[in-house]
């Protein structure tokens, strides 16, 4: 099932660096099965963006240039990568070999602390996205909740921030939603972008009901036994939590209360009598 | 072995090549035409400079490609 013609629709269609997208789901491209498998899960998604990263290249190889034709094929965004990096210079080399040749100013960027949390590095990571941004880069920061960091993410120019759910690659979902629904009422008119750690539809449904602009997810899709079926249900998912969030969540009560009437209650009176 | 080689890394791996530039370089290690995006000891070298970007001993070279990615 593809829902992009369905959210494409909404009035409240997601908007990164201007440009309205088709959807709210954004899904990576590693780790499938097959290049036939990735094609489908991309298109059963409905998702308008797409990750991809740059890694050197076999002398006389053609991996590159096959996976781009892929990837073309699919008609959607591509946003790069600059995983694995560890310092600003990286990142910023990174990006920029990346917008040659992808040819696109856009970026997502990462600067990873640590090798078993790939925490980002928020010190290089403002600092990238403050040279990245001067380059003209629109850049999309993989970061933390904390909010301090946000601010400089967005003094350094960026005009999306993707807090991380969980670790990549972890299916935690959300690790710290107090944080993130911090993040979320701080940053009222930032696209805000889960990115990382969605293990399962309800994870992205209930981010989206938190009211995050969008859900970037990679390996619960690729690893999962039916990719294609669980990129629809990702998108079901992210449409569903999306709606819920437009159309306002009751407040939560501690106490029970009937949502028949009293009024009217047969043998209420003899209810009443007994008691 | 010309005594012009000069021992480069390319992509982490120790390199000996003739080249003195990095678009020769690309074409010695059969690059040519692909579809690659290079850098110069930690710098970026875009397509149009690779002519005029020298390649001396102990440089280190990166070449990359498209690939998957989260």
């Amino acid at each position: 099932m593809n829902v992009r013609d369905k959210t494409a629709d909404v009035e409240s269609a997601l908007t990164l660096y201007g440009e309205r997208m088709p959807s709210r789901m954004l899904i990576g491209t590693a780790q499938y099965p097959s290049p036939h498998i990735l094609a489908k899960a991309v298109e059963a998604s409905g998702a308008g963006i797409v990750t991809v990263s740059l890694r050197r290249e076999q002398a006389r190889g053609r991996t590159g240039e096959r996976f781009l034709e892929l990837i073309r094929e699919l008609g959607v965004r591509v946003l790069p990568n600059t995983a694995g990096c560890r310092t600003t210079k990286e990142a910023v080399t990174t990006a920029q070999m990346a917008r040659e040749v992808f040819a696109t100013d856009w970026i997502k960027l990462e600067v990873i602390a640590n090798d078993d949390t790939l925490q980002p590095d928020v010190f290089g990571l403002v600092e990238a996205a403050a040279v990245l941004s001067a380059d003209g880069f629109k850049v999309l920061p993989y970061t933390t909740e904390d909010l301090s960091v946000a601010e400089r993410l967005l003094r350094a120019g960026c005009e999306v921030l993707m807090p991380w759910g969980a670790p990549i690659g972890t299916g935690r979902g959300l690790a710290n939603p107090y944080a993130l629904r911090s993040m979320r009422a701080y940053f009222p008119d930032v696209p805000l972008i889960i990115d990382a750690g969605v293990g399962a539809p309800s994870h992205a449904a209930r981010a989206m009901e938190m009211g995050f602009d969008g859900v970037l997810l990679n390996t619960a899709v690729a690893k999962a036994a039916d990719p294609v079926r669980m990129a629809a249900a990702f998108a079901q998912a992210i449409a569903a939590g999306r709606a819920g969030f437009e159309a306002g969540l009751m407040g939560v009560r501690d106490m029970a209360e009937p949502s028949t009437p009293v009024a009217g209650t047969p043998f209420f009176d003899l209810k009443a009598r007994d008691e | 072995m010309s005594i012009k080689e000069q021992a480069l890394i390319v992509n982490g791996e120790p390199v000996t090549a003739a080249a003195s530039t990095l678009s020769a370089l690309l074409d010695e290690l059969g690059f040519s035409g692909a579809r690659i995006a290079t850098a110069r000891n930690g710098d970026f070298v875009p397509e149009r400079l690779r002519e005029a970007t020298p390649v001396e001993p102990g440089d280190r070279i990166e070449i990359v490609s498209p690939r998957h990615g989260g």
